[in-house]
């Protein structure tokens, strides 16, 4: 297994190697420049001093080893440093985003915890109601509770979230007024009131990407939960005078997790990565709202560092299912 | 004590096993496949009944009806005093110790991610309150009887070959002390020389716990190794059920007499003599099966009322039980004393 995990490992330097190349270049050749973001009245000289400071006018694959190297060892430095009031960095230069002219990276450190209350609590909402929703449809495969179960899941995943947030919005916040339409990022949890504005505010864009998500892992479970039902060990579970409970829990559910645990592992990158149109709808100030902004504002950098962040966490949990496959299923030996 | 022996520990009474079909838009009930379609037959305590026939026929439903893996459609499956296929769902779960089921497939029918220490201890959690140590002592000495390592308590199905698995399986079905296992083909998916092996320790097992087996097998041969008495099916319905000696030197219904033609003589000379029954045409649908006699498409001995009614099990012979109008003379000379079947041949003599 050790093995197996640092062998993993190496082939993934590579990986995110060639990805970092792609991603820097691509972005960087793309059309539109810093230089466009200037404002017209600013005359030549100023735009060439402006441009100078940023950076730009050095080869592409000059910016491109700087990128790399401040991304993966001065902005390290930075993180310890901050974690642990060391002095590693020593001032060295950091990624700098073009348009705010503050570091990437801190830039991101505000940005996060948005993403990762409201999406991370999409994501454990949806895996919460999509397990049992998945197990229960199985077991009792076309009732009614099934049929809901697969038309509900249909709608979840057929329509996209641009619509259902702009259809819940209009029902619960413009008729009904329940909710609030836009996710207030200043909010400070200090009381209960406040703790209870919060949740208030997080229901509709959870509730629009939990139904989403719910849709995908529920199908997936209800599938996998099927394919063990019809197995010969669950009809040796019964011969041995188990309880139903402990059939379809110990037994089946065990079993059927192997492949819902992986979908689970993939989809966690996409709740850093946040979700860039549900952000949008609620004005989220998240990730996804920041990697937007980014774009429409050239900003390279920024752009850049977020979709390789991305890059770097789709390998990784890539990694992570595969070992969770191994733990979870005793036939599967890494070695 | 010898009657007591005598006693049926098993008793099975018009069982019937009918899968609804659903078919059309609206999934509506068209139909039913009738794979055990009024079966009855009774096992004493410590006998082995042989159940044979061939693919499709219905033998392991029977068996699964019997320890109510399935809800049987109609009939009484009584084991040991109590009527199985009308127990409530929590007095069946505590009656399960007392009947278990060796499976066909020893490698699905294991749970992959428990290993064979959770396997074979997972009754003994559910239906004794054994302490720990104990439960360990339990599960050592059921590996001992089947002839598996101790060592090998931790280690997962998929780690052992096929008879070591079918083992497992029987170690776990031995577990609770079962006065019943149903053997549900338990050497089909068996290499032949692990096969002698696992029914070598059936056997051995019966001798020393004094086990009642119902073998289901399409295995001829092994079964006349096995079994006291013989069932043969088709089609969902019993055609004969004789001792097994008798069966296999003069089987009566003429399906038992084709299917017995199959078994492989050792005796090369006999071999060439005897005469293969090769029947014609395929076994009808089990969905749809004929108004009379349920073999009287293929049967080489045919006649009208074959195809009008059919026939039902009885004792043609003492001990020997035939569903086959051939043997109505014998039947009636049997249930209704002599007088019928003299007349009969007052008028044979007199035409």
């Amino acid at each position: 297994m050790l093995t197996y995990v640092l062998r993993r490992l190496l082939i993934a330097i590579p990986t995110l190697l060639l990805i970092s190349l792609v991603i820097f270049f691509l972005v960087d050749l793309a059309p539109g420049s810093p230089a466009s973001e200037i404002p017209l009245t600013v005359d030549a000289a100023t735009r060439a001093k402006i441009l100078e400071s940023l950076g730009v006018n050095a080869p592409l694959h000059e910016r491109y080893f700087l990128w790399l190297k401040q991304f993966f060892w001065i902005e390290p430095q930075y993180a310890i440093d901050h974690l642990f009031g060391t002095d590693l960095a020593q001032g060295a230069q950091r990624i700098i985003s073009y348009s705010s002219r503050s570091p990437v990276f801190s830039i991101i450190a505000e940005r996060l915890p948005q993403t990762l209350t409201v999406i991370g609590t999409a994501y454990a909402v949806a895996i919460l109601i999509a397990l049992p929703i998945g197990i229960y449809s199985a077991y009792r495969q076309y009732s009614w509770v099934d049929q809901l179960g697969t038309f509900v899941s249909m709608v979840g995943y057929s329509v996209p979230t641009f619509f259902t947030g702009v259809v819940l919005i209009v029902i619960f916040a413009v008729k009904l007024q329940w909710f609030p339409s836009i996710y207030d990022t200043t909010l400070k949890i200090t009381d209960w009131g406040s703790l209870w504005a919060q949740v208030h505010q997080m229901i509709l864009p959870v509730a629009v990407l939990g139904l989403y998500n719910a849709a995908e892992i529920s199908r997936y479970t209800r599938s996998s939960m099927l394919e063990n039902l019809g197995q010969d060990y669950v009809r040796t579970a019964r011969a041995k005078g188990m309880g139903e409970r402990v059939v379809v829990l110990k037994h089946v559910a065990r079993n059927s997790m192997i492949p819902v645990v992986t979908i689970i592992a993939l989809g966690l990158p996409g709740v850093f990565g946040g979700a860039i149109v549900t952000e949008q709808v609620f004005k989220i100030n998240g990730i996804g709202a920041a990697l937007i902004g980014a774009i429409h504002a050239n900003d390279l950098p920024m752009v850049q560092t977020i979709t390789f962040i991305t890059a770097i966490l789709i390998v990784t949990f890539n990694l992570i299912a595969d070992i969770l496959y191994g733990i979870l299923d005793p036939r599967i030996r890494y070695d | 004590m010898l009657d007591l022996a005598r006693q049926p520990l098993v008793r099975v009474d018009g069982l019937k096993m009918h899968f609804p079909i659903y078919s059309g838009v609206f999934r509506s009930h068209t139909g039913d496949v009738k794979a055990v379609d009024g079966v009855s037959f009774d096992i004493a305590q410590g006998e082995t009944l042989g159940l044979v026939g061939e693919s499709g026929c219905g033998k392991s439903t029977v068996g699964r009806a019997l320890l109510r893996l399935y809800e049987p459609t109609a009939g009484r499956v009584i084991i040991d005093g109590e009527d199985v296929a009308h127990l409530s769902a929590e007095k069946l779960r505590q009656k399960r110790p007392t009947m278990q089921m060796v499976f066909q497939d020893p490698q699905a029918s294991l749970n992959p991610r428990m290993t064979l220490a959770g396997i074979i201890g997972e009754p003994l959690d559910e239906h004794t309150r054994l302490s720990r140590a104990e439960k360990t002592a339990r599960i050592y000495e059921l590996m001992d009887q089947v002839g598996l390592n101790r060592r090998f308590a931790n280690r997962y199905p998929h780690e052992f070959s096929g008879g070591q698995r079918q083992r497992i399986g029987i170690a776990r079905a031995l577990a609770l002390n079962p006065k019943f296992i149903v053997c549900d083909e338990p050497i089909a998916a068996l290499d032949v020389s692990i096969q002698a092996q696992v029914v070598n320790l059936l056997e051995d097992l019966q001798d020393r716990l004094g086990l009642t087996y119902l073998f289901i097998s399409h295995d001829l041969s092994m079964v006349r190794h096995l079994a006291d008495r013989v069932a043969v099916m088709y089609l969902g319905r019993i055609a004969e059920l004789s001792p097994a000696k008798d069966l296999y030197a003069r089987p009566l219904h003429p399906y038992a007499e084709a299917l017995l033609s199959a078994v492989n003589e050792p005796d090369p000379v006999i071999a060439a003599r005897r005469k293969r029954i090769i029947l014609k045409g395929d076994v009808p649908s089990p969905a749809n099966p004929p108004t009379g006699c349920n073999f009287c498409t293929r049967c080489p001995q045919v006649f009208e009322l074959c195809r009008q009614v059919k026939p039902e099990l009885s004792e043609v012979e003492p001990g020997r039980f035939v569903a086959c109008h051939l043997y109505d003379n014998n039947k009636a000379a049997r249930s209704t004393g002599g007088p019928e079947a003299t007349e009969r041949n007052q008028q044979g003599a007199s035409t």
